[in-house]
């Protein structure tokens, strides 16, 4: 069924799909219509879903994690200060191996407010022990949301599913719902978790861990989410068998294949990308575009392999480390230098706090790139 | 009306409290009138180290640990998804005064006014203990702490009665001296659906300095001095608990010294501070007699006012 959605209700689509449990949530612009079109379909009964309206972020990852632990499957969507207010928590979800769900509908930090798009917040996930999916347009937001069930399902770990503020969450697009059969059928039974209530053989989980026994907890999150990349790509894959969407994997590719220049960029941004490179092919240049679809596995193969063909990778980041650099150029730098590619590599950082990035903008970059 | 404790043993041996551990006695009490079909949520406390260290558990129901500020929102969590899988459990929090009157007081203020069915219980041991005795907003005026190493200047913060501005169905104070009064409270929240608030006074010997011994004579007093009086707040009437039903006369309450002086924290109290600490006690006493007053005649208006309209 195809439907005029924005991002922010396609999310909500996914988790009335998904058949969600129990959903909290905190109000924070851009995310805010994600939670209203959910609480709409709750309390028309499309969605038979607790829905616990707290009163921070702190509480709404708390009781998300708290859900996970009764069996149940939750979600929460959160932006910027939401997301550090609740920052404790995110921890504690991973930790605990909780299989949750949360849209970050991404928005720079504050001070100066700002309520536009960057990166800099769901880049504060990178080392949570999350796993990191970002979207670019409200269909991906959808089919994402559904696939993250699976895969944290799959991994018992956290998942969390960004897309820009405003460009994808509040632009409407044709979204190709699928219909019910089709996602009960790629979800399957819900996983029964491991850390869920027992009162039969009753256990304490979240104990006091001394230097013997803590590495083991961090090693096996870190071990499963690195090996993950396969996880997400099989689960990607038979979803786009059940509903007949299309099928990306971790990096979507578009002209890389005999390009000079590849750019690696993540989010909605990859779209003007997309098209200055259309427009610079037109004129003759060979110049591509690596839109990376997740941070958390970090696709190290489909950046070896891409970046080994290229001669010049640019990549373009909408978040800082402040003081060093670009999060995404130091990762793929990093893969890159373990894989012995030398490819050189230009580091760029925009967009911040919803500055305009016009297909221009990325045209200039590239020739900068080829050295034109 | 609970006259026999179960046989049953939630609280294991071996378990890592102090010797005299008030809170740990309480707990003991507590399990044992919620039974096994019980979930804790147990923030930063105490009691994440009584309830024993991985891979062991010290408890004989399901725990979850969790953070310091995070346990009434977790257990909202847990009590709704559970109830949306039809699973029913009783869904408690066992918090320390620090994780409930400080950094736990806005998530338990938002799970109080959502009205999940929790029961969250306060032990109060009027510090943070676990870290090494430094003031909370539980502590009592003059006591020293590691913070407050002349005595606490500020005032124990009166969260029974802010949780009872809540409106929850049932709001109590305990004392692990008084267990018949506290297994009956336990057992009573228990059957009221939606949130109860239940807060302890439990003395630390580590930490209110005094003999290990002496805690079950020291939480007697904290009561018998009206220090701590035993009450509920159940669907707004407030009902003054025995043996604290007894003690609205002053005349009738043990010399407030007689528990300040068994414990090392007040050893410094001039009798200035001491003064001023049974002014407060006393004008708590007042307070509750004023609201004991107001809510008979309220209760009378209403009786009367029905009587009218039927005629």
């Amino acid at each position: 069924m195809r439907e005029f959605l924005t991002g922010n209700y396609a999310a909500a689509y996914g988790v009335k799909l998904s058949r969600v449990e129990v959903v909290s949530a905190y109000p924070i612009t851009p995310q805010t219509s994600v939670i209203e079109k959910i609480s709409e379909f709750v309390e028309k009964g499309e969605l038979k879903a607790k829905l616990i309206r707290v009163e921070s972020e702190h509480s709404a990852m708390a009781a998300v994690i708290g859900a996970a632990f009764s069996g149940a499957r939750a979600y929460t969507a959160t932006s910027a200060q939401g997301l550090l207010y609740m920052y404790e928590m995110i921890w504690w979800a991973a930790g605990s191996r909780v299989p949750i769900v949360a849209g970050i509908v991404t928005r720079a930090i504050a001070p100066p407010w700002s309520i536009w798009t960057d990166h800099s917040d769901f880049m504060t996930l990178r080392d949570a022990g999350w796993a990191m999916l970002f979207a670019s347009s409200a269909q991906e937001v959808l089919d994402m949301t559904i696939q993250a069930f699976k895969l944290a399902e799959e991994l018992m770990l956290p998942v969390a599913v960004g897309w820009d503020a405003f460009i994808t969450s509040h632009t409407a697009e044709p979204v190709e719902v699928p219909p019910q059969e089709q996602v009960d059928y790629f979800l399957g039974e819900k996983k029964k978790s491991p850390v869920a209530v027992d009162f039969e053989n009753p256990f304490a989980h979240g104990a006091l861990a001394f230097p013997k026994d803590y590495p083991k907890f961090r090693e096996d999150i870190h071990r499963t989410l690195k090996a993950a990349g396969e996880v997400y790509s099989n689960i990607e894959r038979r979803y786009c068998e059940a509903t007949g969407h299309e099928c990306y994997g971790l990096v979507e590719e578009v002209f890389c294949e005999d390009a000079d220049a590849v750019m690696f960029i993540m989010g909605a941004a990859a779209g003007d990308a997309i098209h200055a490179a259309g427009e610079l092919r037109r004129k003759g240049l060979h110049v591509g575009v690596a839109r990376i679809r997740s941070i958390r596995p970090f696709p190290r193969k489909e950046v070896e392999k891409i970046a080994r063909r290229a001669s010049k990778v640019i990549v373009f980041d909408r978040s800082y480390s402040l003081g060093f650099g670009g999060v995404l150029a130091t990762e793929v730098r990093s893969v890159l230098h373990e894989e012995g590619v030398d490819t050189p590599v230009i580091s760029v950082t925009g967009g911040l706090g919803g500055s305009d990035l016009p297909p221009e903008y990325f045209e200039k970059i590239f020739l900068k790139g080829l050295g034109v | 009306m609970i006259n026999e404790f179960s046989r049953e043993e939630y609280l294991l041996k071996g378990n890592a409290a102090c010797a005299g551990c008030g809170p740990a006695l309480a707990l003991r009490y507590v399990l044992k009138a919620l039974g096994s079909r019980t979930v804790l949520v147990i923030p930063a406390s105490c009691s994440s180290i009584i309830a024993g260290a991985y891979p062991k558990s010290a408890l004989k129901v399901p725990v979850y640990h969790i953070a310091f500020a995070a346990s009434a929102a977790t257990a909202s969590g847990l009590v709704e998804g559970l109830e949306a899988q039809g699973i029913e459990a009783n869904v408690v929090v066992w918090a320390g005064d620090g994780g409930t009157v400080d950094i736990g007081l806005q998530g338990l203020s938002g799970a109080a006014e959502r009205n999940h069915n929790i029961t969250y219980i306060c032990y109060d041991n009027e510090a943070y203990m676990n870290t090494g005795i430094q003031r909370s907003g539980a502590t009592p005026y003059g006591a020293w702490t590691t913070t407050t190493p002349l005595g606490n200047k500020g005032r124990k913060k009166d969260l029974p009665f802010i949780m009872a501005a809540h409106n929850i169905p049932y709001v109590a104070t305990a004392s692990p001296a008084f267990p018949k009064d506290l297994v009956n409270k336990v057992a009573k929240a228990q059957k009221i659906r939606g949130f109860k608030y239940i807060h302890i006074l439990a003395p630390c010997p580590t930490g209110w300095r005094y003999d290990p011994r002496l805690t079950v004579k020291i939480a007697r007093l904290a009561v018998m001095t009206g220090f701590w009086p035993l009450l509920e707040i159940e669907h707004g009437r407030l009902r003054l608990n025995s043996p604290s039903v007894n003690l609205l006369d002053p005349a009738r309450r043990r010399p407030l010294k007689e528990y300040l002086e068994l414990q090392g924290r007040y050893r410094h109290l001039s009798e200035e501070d001491l003064k001023v600490l049974q002014r407060q006690i006393d004008e708590q006493w007042a307070r509750i007699k004023a609201m004991l007053e107001v809510q008979e005649e309220l209760e009378d208006q209403v009786e009367q006012g029905q009587g009218e309209r039927q005629h």
